[in-house]
């Protein structure tokens, strides 16, 4: 691994803008920086989002855990609950839908003039972000660590080595990326 | 490579085979998974901290310290980003209200704004307690084959086409 490099925190801030740059750059020429196809997305009339982030994660999933098998990074696997990820992606979907872009994409509409998203959305989702530090301590380790999935990954749960689950899991997304592009 | 950049669109596979190999760079060269949720929450402490509030006071502040660092370096860069790719090919436009929300509920910004912040408001609540985003949970959790993440990813997508369906007449449309 990069230790060095990982831990130089001002080359990390430029690379951080940089990497951003091309993200957004790749976000607002696949279309899904704009409100019409998220929605398009939500309402199952065109499937640009789902191409785009089964696009990313294929190609993805090969590199990454090459580098990971080859030591040249690490895991970051985020640990969840049913008590966070049910209530949680619930209202995120209820604001997915109200607002018409996710975070990533609230950014890249901003970016391409998009005022709704730029003066509204922004701040709106600031603001939620926000109101979670506050609520966060009520809702305490009860709600949050129940149904604990810890940091779990596929082939732990499974109990099938990655070197099978990785190429297949891939297979299967290349195959739906295949029956979406024969349905449409 | 100029008329690429000039492009007003690229084919979803190519832009997202981008996305795939930009994950690459960021695990290798910055130890980090591409992610965008956690920034707002940290631009909100900042706030709150600008306005004479002690956020560093409160549990979740001190898991996450409200300042500039790399994932809101990334979050800057994918504002930058949209806007040199959509005036590169002439597609930047001001504009308040969406095709398609003008065109199924009135042209008025004000109510577009409205939903706007109030969308915006559930998302970043939403997103921080299911403790990630589409980016974050949508792309590299699921790339890692993390339990989490595709139990997220497909909570996000199922709660937000019922939504969507809600918002746009129930079907009958």
């Amino acid at each position: 691994m990069l230790n060095r490099l990982h831990s130089r925190k001002r080359v990390q801030l430029v690379l951080g803008y940089l990497m951003g740059i091309v993200f957004g750059f790749m976000l607002q020429k696949s279309g899904v920086a704009s409100y019409d196809v998220i929605m398009g997305q939500l309402l199952l009339r065109d499937f640009t989002v789902v191409k785009t982030m089964l696009a990313a994660v294929i190609t993805g999933m090969a590199g990454v855990w090459i580098l990971v098998a080859a030591g040249k990074a690490r895991f970051h696997h985020k640990s969840g609950s049913l008590g966070s990820i049910l209530p949680g992606g619930i209202l995120f979907g209820a604001g997915f839908a109200l607002l018409g872009y996710c975070p990533g994409t609230l950014a890249a509409a901003a970016g391409q003039g998009s005022l709704d998203a730029a003066l509204a959305g922004i701040p709106g989702m600031i603001a939620g972000a926000w109101l979670y530090s506050v609520i966060y301590p009520l809702l305490g380790r009860r709600v949050l660590k129940f149904g604990d999935l810890g940091d779990r990954s596929l082939p732990e749960v499974l109990g099938v080595h990655p070197a099978v689950l990785v190429p297949v899991s891939m297979a299967v997304m290349a195959g739906l990326l295949l029956l979406i592009e024969l349905g449409a | 490579m100029a008329d690429l950049l000039r492009m007003a669109a690229w084919s979803p596979h190519a832009a997202g085979a981008g996305i795939g190999v930009l994950s690459w760079l960021a695990f290798l060269l910055s130890d980090r998974p591409l992610a965008c949720s956690t920034s707002f929450a940290r631009t909100g402490g900042m706030l709150e901290r600008l306005l004479g509030g002690k956020p560093g006071e409160r549990e979740y502040y001190r898991k996450f310290t409200p300042e500039i660092d790399w994932q809101w370096m990334l979050v800057a860069g994918v504002f930058t980003g949209a806007l040199l790719s959509s005036v590169l090919s002439g597609e930047f436009q001001l504009s308040s209200v969406p095709a398609l929300w003008a065109a199924t509920f009135f042209g008025s910004w004000l109510a577009r704004y409205a939903v706007s912040f109030g969308g915006g408001l559930l998302l970043g609540l939403g997103s921080r307690w299911a403790g990630g985003c589409t980016s974050g949970h949508g792309i590299s959790g699921t790339l890692q084959l993390t339990l989490s993440s595709w139990l997220a990813v497909a909570v996000f997508f199922a709660s937000g086409i019922f939504f969507a369906w809600l918002l746009y007449g129930g079907g009958s449309c």
